[in-house]
């Protein structure tokens, strides 16, 4: 296979160009925004809870990006629908780039997890769960409130 | 455009002075479309620098020994190669920096601090890149200075039709800008606008970054107060830079950074500062980079500014007049005439970063994002576009890649 097509795989050109997921939540339970500052990108993640108050019931995005960053949170959309908040608080990004399953350089790596990190800023500012390690003293710079 | 009777430049065989060109990318040749963000080095700048190093390094001015007499000729001579490449009136107004950043940093702090305060007036314009409007943001906010815009018209050029609006509203005392813009390639009329400045008592700063390695630069008809520049966008090393002052400015300005070799005198007591242009050169120099950067100023200069000058614009107007026939494109900036060689552009909805992307698997690199220039992306409400920038190494060939990697993008996204 060509890097072009590992890149630009018929999934990612799928989901991008049909983001499932897409859109704006009404009394949303959970938000937060999230910029990549390489290219000014911007994501907002809206979630529901089941009636548990912990399962998640339904995620929407919206914002603009490549189409890494479109693709890897549609995708991230139907990962974490049905799970609770506790265990996507703690998701490794792993999990959700062998979802995307290509090759990303650390540029666009960025791109890819803007929307996991967007959702996991979601879950803390609402549910109190903890944030990933490597953003630990962060706190001031990210927008909690 | 200026009238050049000098012979035209052969970038083909310019290109063969570059190691870099030498490689292939995914397979195929490198075509470099991103001299806008930084230019690939030349043997001759290259070989000096290792030739210094080998044979004349040393730090400078402080030895009395051989080799630190030889390295501080070679550092005060490539200061006094830069100072005749912009027509400075003498090379001690030439402050080595590690950037045109730190250039127009020292001027916003060691300037700006001292003379700004409520009621005055710091203008710039939606244009500029983010080292030329963030440090002016940030010392207008803390002396309590109002910053003002000069704003943008459709063709990505100046409205100075509100100068007078500006003028009315305050005490302006700084006015700055590029005198080429890295995001549209748009050339400004610096020369009117330090008028202008003059006429309010105010000081003109000049982001030269994107001027200085593509067209002939002459300070004093500028009529500029300051103006910076980086070695790295001009065939020499990264992390050094100049900054031309007037000289009874420099001479009244407070130092940047403090240490070594810019003091006269020192006592537990009090510090006084040494002359200019070693009051702000604290701390020991790039002093290899200095050296090389006299070696890029010799390339260019060799090459011919106008020959440069000449070279990007018909490649810019090549660009274009291909680039327009692309379905879906939407170029920015100025016309042909008055631009430099980048071409600012976004295919329909496309993310310049896929763009970028598959471009680069084509071999060709061009710059995808805001270019530092978040104000002006929001002008055009846009995150993001795509440039493609060019040198003296550029061919039409490049462009030709990139007009047909445009295409290939169309047909995956279509």
């Amino acid at each position: 296979m060509s890097e072009f097509d590992q890149l630009y795989r018929e999934v990612i050109l799928d989901h991008y160009k049909n983001p499932r997921g897409h859109g704006l939540l009404d009394d949303a339970d959970a938000q937060a925004e999230g910029q990549n500052p390489l290219c000014g990108d911007e994501v907002s993640i809206y979630v529901a809870f089941e009636e548990d108050g912990e399962t998640i019931d339904e995620v929407k995005f919206s914002g603009r990006g490549c189409a890494i960053s479109q693709a890897a949170t549609s995708m991230l959309t139907e990962l974490v629908k049905g799970r609770s908040a506790t265990d996507v608080a703690t998701l490794p990004r792993d999990e959700l780039l062998d979802e995307i399953g290509i090759p990303l350089t650390p540029v666009r790596l960025k791109c890819a997890l803007l929307g996991l990190s967007t959702l996991k800023l979601a879950l803390h500012k609402a549910k109190g769960t903890p944030l990933p390690d490597e953003w630990s003293g962060m706190a001031d710079e990210l927008d909690l409130t | 455009m200026a009238v050049t009777t000098q012979a035209k430049l052969d970038a083909r065989k310019l290109r063969s002075d570059f190691p870099i060109f030498e490689q292939e990318i995914h397979g195929k040749p490198l075509a470099y479309l991103d001299s806008a963000v930084s230019t690939h080095k030349p043997r001759q700048v290259l070989d000096k620098l290792r030739t210094f190093y080998e044979t004349s390094y040393a730090n400078v001015h402080r030895g009395v020994y051989t080799l630190s007499e030889r390295s501080t000729a070679e550092y005060e001579g490539a200061r006094e190669k830069i100072a005749a490449f912009i027509n400075a009136p003498s090379p001690r107004e030439i402050v080595f920096v590690r950037g045109a950043t730190e250039g127009l940093n020292l001027v916003a702090y060691a300037w700006g601090l001292v003379n700004l305060g409520p009621g005055d007036l710091v203008v710039v314009t939606e244009l500029e890149h983010h080292s030329n409007f963030v440090p002016w943001q940030y010392i207008a906010k803390r002396t309590g200075a109002t910053l003002r815009m000069i704003a943008l018209d459709d063709n990505g050029e100046l409205d100075l039709s509100d100068l007078d609006a500006i003028a009315g509203a305050g005490n302006v005392k700084v006015v700055a800008n590029n005198l080429v813009s890295n995001a549209l390639g748009t050339i400004n009329p610096v020369e009117r606008l330090s008028a202008w400045a003059h006429e309010q008592g105010a000081i003109m700063v000049v982001d030269g970054a994107q001027a200085a390695p593509h067209r002939a630069i002459d300070v004093q008809a500028l009529g500029c107060d300051f103006f910076a520049f980086s070695a790295h966008k001009m065939c020499g090393p990264t992390s050094v830079g100049a900054l031309w002052g007037r000289r009874e400015l420099l001479q009244s300005m407070e130092p940047f950074n403090l240490g070594g070799h810019m003091i006269r005198k020192v006592t537990l007591e009090e510090t006084t500062w040494g002359d200019i242009p070693a009051k702000f050169e604290a701390g020991t120099q790039p002093i290899a980079e200095a050296v090389g950067f006299g070696a890029a100023v010799d390339y260019v200069t060799d090459v011919g500014a106008d020959a440069i000058e000449q070279h990007e614009h018909e490649l810019a107007s090549y660009a274009l007049g291909r680039m327009s026939e692309i379905p879906g494109i939407t170029l920015y900036g100025p016309p042909a005439e008055r631009r430099a060689g980048i071409v600012s552009f976004n295919l329909g909805d496309v993310h310049p970063h896929d763009v970028a992307q598959i471009l680069d698997l084509e071999g060709v690199a061009i710059r995808a994002g805001h270019h530092c220039c978040q104000p002006l992306m929001a002008k055009l409400g846009v995150a993001a576009t795509n440039r493609a920038s060019f040198y003296l190494y550029t061919i039409p060939e490049e462009i030709d890649r990139l007009v047909d990697g445009l295409h290939k993008v169309r047909k995956v996204f279509a």
